[in-house]
């Protein structure tokens, strides 16, 4: 189990997740919603896409599909491996300290036992919460949730992390500060991330690439390539005068529906 | 394989998110005894007797139907003291003990097996509910019908008293659980057997601890009907046969000790095995236990 993907450097390019004319329709007949319509998406190794969109643009519905979770209608979609998923609330398992949590992960990936509490301990580490193996879910904070539920989506080894508004649930202060750990655990690893949020700002600090979805129907509008240096802060000139760009498209968007 | 611990991190970084968790961190609760919820049932019992003895010094009743709390008293320590307490409540509790072990593997795999499939959840959680609210004396006829006087009307009206309890709370338990958790335990990885085994059964064990609790009070309540009724000297004596061998006597002492030596068994068990248990169990995941 590899952090980071040794192919990447030398061989052709074989993208970690390929999504490919996908539609997802939601129940049938007169009531048929179409979250989706006719998607396409690679996603590079080592590349962060962060997914943009309003209510209803079926960008949650992307990532259980890229997660297996669910099917799509028609269209493909292909992973290389199956990738770790991260939701809005930690999804942790009560039941287990938070380096119980971490070795679920690595036993279900098939790390033989003796070398579990090894691999659990950096991993928490990484996330810099070394020192909290023993703790409850319970007695962890949002925050600190989110980075155990971090450390046990690496622990799983997937190449590629999908995040359903990961960090939509926590407080500003803490929000920056897991912006910064993600980028850094990012840039470090060299894992493939989709990151989906409604917080432009947010797309804009983390990503390379923001792809910009319309809602009912679901459709990519726009994409961004984002050429600013890391490491940046949401603060920085020119994550302000992008999101401002990509904010008066999503809000065009979102007009768009007042008028039908 | 490059190290991902290559890169170091900003020390401001660290410090930012250090000075956050040491911010959020609760402090810790102290857990202190309540000395009112166990000083309180013990002065209600003390006014209870006091009453009793009082009503028995009225003489309102006589001797033979309202013995003073004394008298019942010395009957409960005669037995005691030569032998026949202790062995009905063994022979009750062993066998209560070995149905209930019985009744939880039918009700685990019951449960298990119907949790998996909505369809035979939709059938079978209705029936074993009306299972579940009919009192169990009422299988006693029938087992006797079936098996005799024999252990065999002993244990299958406990399991019939006890199966569905545990089955229910197992079922219940399973459909409680978060979807979240389950697409979590898929998506990690999980296999059908290991998402039931690693995901499914932990997060569905406060409603099973529930469903066990009742199904032991159950399992109690329907030994001791089928003890008073099932009443034959090659069973040996339990302390069902003790009240119902008692009220043969006309012995009212001997009948009021049988019954508080019940009470007390099924009152031990739960204080001390199922009481804890639960919570364990609870206080693990950050839920408060009720009551104790």
């Amino acid at each position: 189990m590899t952090l980071v993907d040794e192919r990447s450097a030398h061989t052709e390019v074989v993208p970690r997740a390929s999504v490919r004319a996908v539609t997802k329709v939601f129940s049938q007949g007169s009531q048929a919603v179409t979250a989706l319509d006719g998607i396409d998406l690679d996603v590079t190794p080592g590349e962060f896409v962060t997914v943009l969109g309003a209510s209803g643009c079926g960008k949650s519905t992307l990532l259980q599909l890229l997660a297996g979770l669910d099917k799509p209608t028609s269209g493909t979609v292909e992973t290389s491996s199956q990738p770790a998923l991260m939701f809005q609330e930690s999804a942790l398992f009560p039941w287990l300290t938070a380096a119980g949590n971490v070795e679920l992960a690595l036993k279900l990936a098939g790390v033989p036992r003796k070398e579990r509490p090894e691999r659990v301990q950096e991993l928490l580490e990484l996330v810099r919460l070394g020192a909290a193996g023993d703790r409850r879910v319970h007695e962890l904070s949002g925050g600190q949730r989110q980075r155990i539920a971090l450390a046990r989506s690496l622990g799983q080894g997937a190449d590629l992390l999908l995040m359903d508004e990961p960090f939509a649930a926590l407080d500003a202060i803490t929000r920056d500060v897991l912006h910064e750990e993600l980028s850094d655990l990012w840039q470090r690893t060299g894992m493939s991330v989709v990151f989906v949020t409604h917080n432009v700002r947010e797309a804009v600090r983390l990503g390379q690439r923001v792809v910009l979805l319309s809602s009912r129907p679901g459709r990519v509008l726009r994409t961004w390539d984002i050429e600013l240096s890391q490491p940046r802060t949401i603060e920085d000139p020119g994550v302000g005068a992008l999101s401002a760009e990509i904010t008066a498209a999503l809000r065009q968007e979102i007009s768009r529906h007042a008028a039908a | 394989m490059p190290q991902p611990d290559l890169v170091k991190e900003s020390p401001e970084l660290a410090s930012v998110s250090d000075g956050l968790d040491a911010l959020e961190q609760a402090p810790p609760r102290r857990r202190r005894i309540d000395w009112t919820a166990i000083v309180a049932p013990i002065l209600v019992l003390a006014a209870f007797v006091g009453i009793w003895h009082f009503v028995w010094w009225t003489a309102w009743k006589p001797e033979s139907t309202l013995p003073s709390p004394a008298t019942v008293g010395q009957s409960l320590w005669t037995s005691i003291t030569d032998g026949t307490a202790l062995e009905a409540v063994w022979t009750s509790l062993s066998r209560a003990i070995l149905g209930f072990a019985i009744a939880v593997v039918a009700g685990t795999v019951l449960g298990v097996l119907v949790g998996q499939f909505s369809l035979l959840r939709k059938g079978f959680r209705p029936i074993l509910s009306a299972l579940q609210s009919l009192p169990s004396v009422a299988w006693v006829p029938f087992a006797i019908m079936w098996f005799s006087l024999s252990p065999g009307t002993i244990y299958f009206v406990i399991l019939m008293g006890a199966v569905p309890s545990i089955a229910n709370g197992l079922i219940g338990g399973l459909d409680q659980t978060p979807p979240l958790l389950r697409k979590a335990g898929v998506v990690l990885g999980a296999g059908r057997l290991q998402l039931i085994r690693k995901v499914l059964l932990p997060a569905a064990l406060p409603t099973y601890l529930t469903g066990l609790k009742q199904g032991w009070a159950f399992s109690w309540r329907s030994l001791m009907a089928a003890e008073v009724i099932v009443n034959s000297p090659d069973l040996g004596t339990g302390l069902g046969q003790l009240l119902e061998n008692g009220r043969e006597m006309l012995d009212m002492p001997s009948v009021i000790a049988s019954i508080f030596l019940i009470l007390v068994v099924g009152v031990v068990v739960e204080l001390c095995v199922f009481a804890p248990i639960e919570r364990k169990v609870l206080r693990d995941r950050g839920l408060s236990a009720s009551g104790l």
